[in-house]
């Protein structure tokens, strides 16, 4: 099989599955005709409607502005507060019982808090709340890789006289960046749930606060056309981050093959 | 130049006490290439990580230039025997050569002259931009190696480097340092538990007891002309000080294995800074009858 055969076998087999359940889907909603489940010609006529592209501007826009600043807040933090801790034992100590009780706590527990505490309904509180979620995958994969640098590299490093801060820049965040970017891979997904949900608490604009509105208005086709959206989001980012870590992790794949043998 | 002066290493305290060295003392000259051999686990990497300033010594002290090693030195490199885990497989033969170069006062230009010359001295200028890994073992120490010329330091410890690649990349290995020896003037302190490897590369060859080890004797080689893998092997010369090291070391082996704890059989023969007594000068050897070269 050539690779070009290859691939599009690869992505028929990726699309078939959701393909079929759609069309089952629309099948089953033209017979059973509840307003519940409209029928998927409706919900796809009302996306397009909604979403290509007339309110896209005001109503999507800000929630990936969102989802970018408190994404980036979570993953800067979570590296800054990772490696230190990740370096040193006493940190670890001390670190540990802190690190277990926030990453554990739901995230709908803390929406009313953040609100009182940031003096915000508005981006300073999404934006805090979305990062603070995000920053617990980061930071715990980057304590992990940072404790799994290879010692010898380290001890390498000494010996030839490698600062401390150009250790951190030059092996310590290179050789941790494969776990690092599994736990911003975590975090992503959950930028776009705590997104939707800090923006249904309390909002006037962006996805979650469509699907409040269509909630409280009893208007379902654009409530499950805001759905489709949320998922198709969801999709794409993951797509592209999945582009970016294979061009940033090159080495990490060729590297891996050899010590796999 | 490096002089170790009754080193003493003990891990743990109390009864759990591990004494890894006892009381190692010789000392390596300007331009000399020394190496250290020793029955398994006598310590030689421990006592190569004190030599380099990596770890403190629980007793004793060592000199380079008459400088106490307390951190490690500016011009001294070292080269571990896990190439594969002391280069980094994320960059380049070229930035795993320049990363000790990083933070020395130098410009753009002498960084990246330093580490082309270095590489090319070890025959990899085609791979400068290849990953590690993507290299073979025996090539991948040369990156190491290379690594440690770039720093330009006075004097190279090695530890154990070819003991992980096979016996033909070894033997090019082993002449590759002879000839880095002289093409950049460095004095080099070689660990290896290979006896062949030790006298084939050595002026002198300083041989352990085991732990908690001490010296057990200095051999001085003194082997004609150029080293070559297959000349100089041949010499009678050769197979004598191959032959008197093995023996030193399985004597060690059988004393450990045979003897209650604490009677270690005879005494050692004593050793002054390093000067230790020659191989002519023991009596105890037989005389090998053939001492021509057999070209």
């Amino acid at each position: 099989m050539s690779p070009r055969a290859r691939t599009a076998t690869k992505v028929g087999l990726e699309l078939a599955v959701p393909v079929l359940l759609l069309v089952a889907w629309q099948l089953w909603s033209v017979s059973n005709d509840d307003p519940k489940f409209p029928r998927l010609s409706s919900i796809l006529v009302e996306f397009r409607h909604m979403w290509l592209f007339s309110q896209f501007h005001e109503q999507v826009l800000p929630s990936l502005e969102r989802i970018a600043a408190g994404f980036t807040i979570g993953v800067v933090a979570g590296v800054a507060l990772g490696v230190p801790i990740g370096l040193f034992r006493w940190s670890r100590i001390w670190a540990t019982p802190h690190i277990e009780w926030w990453r554990n706590m739901p995230p709908p527990a803390l929406l009313p808090i953040t609100v009182i505490l940031l003096h915000s309904i508005g981006d300073r509180q999404k934006i805090g709340f979305i990062g603070f979620f995000c920053l617990f995958p980061v930071l715990l994969n980057t304590i992990d890789g940072v404790r799994g640098i290879e010692p010898t590299l380290m001890e390498t490093a000494r010996s030839y006289g490698v600062s401390w801060w150009e250790a951190v820049r030059r092996i310590v965040l290179p050789g941790a960046l494969p776990q690092i970017i599994a736990g911003m891979r975590t975090s992503l997904s959950l930028a776009v749930i705590t997104m939707v949900l800090a923006e249904y608490f309390s909002s006037t604009n962006g996805v979650g606060y469509v699907l409040l509105i269509s909630k409280n208005t009893f208007q379902l086709t654009p409530m499950w056309a805001t759905i489709v959206l949320i998922g198709a989001l969801g999709y794409g980012l993951n797509l592209l981050f999945a582009l970016w870590e294979r061009r940033v992790l090159a080495w990490h794949r060729g590297w891996r093959a050899t010590t796999a043998e | 130049m490096l002089e170790i002066h009754s080193l003493g290493k003990v891990y743990g305290s109390g009864e759990r006490a591990t004494h890894a060295i006892g009381d190692v003392s010789f000392s390596v000259d300007e331009r000399e290439l020394v190496c250290v051999v020793g029955p398994s686990g006598c310590g030689k990497t421990t006592l190569l990580k004190c030599a380099a300033g990596l770890m403190r010594p629980t007793s004793g002290e060592i000199l380079l230039r008459g400088q106490a090693v307390t951190s490690p030195p500016e011009e001294m490199a070292l080269v571990f025997q896990e190439y594969s885990r002391s280069l980094m497989p994320w960059t380049s033969v070229r930035n795993n050569v320049l990363l000790p170069l990083r933070h020395k006062d130098l410009t753009r230009a002498e960084r990246a002259r330093l580490v082309e010359e270095a590489v090319e001295a070890v025959g990899l200028t085609r791979f400068l931009d290849r990953y590690p890994w993507e290299l073979s073992g025996g090539m991948q120490q040369r990156v190491a190696i290379a690594r440690a010329l770039a720093y330009q330091p006075s004097i190279l410890l090695m530890d154990e480097p070819f003991a992980s690649v096979d016996a033909q990349t070894r033997a090019d290995l082993e002449d590759l340092v002879l000839q880095l020896r002289d093409e950049f003037d460095v004095t080099i302190l070689f660990v290896t538990h290979d006896i062949d490897e030790s006298v084939y590369l050595s002026d002198r060859v300083v041989v352990l007891t085991h732990a908690p080890t001490e010296v057990k004797e200095v051999v001085h080689v003194d082997l004609p002309g150029a080293r070559d893998q297959i000349e100089t092997k041949e010499l009678a010369e050769f197979a004598r000080l191959r032959a008197h090291v093995y023996r030193l070391i399985k004597r060690e082996q059988t004393e450990e294995a045979g003897t209650s704890p604490g009677g270690r059989g005879e005494p050692l023969t004593a050793i002054d800074g390093g000067s230790g007594v020659s191989v002519e000068e023991d009596r105890s050897l037989p005389e090998t009858a053939d001492r021509t070269r057999r070209g």
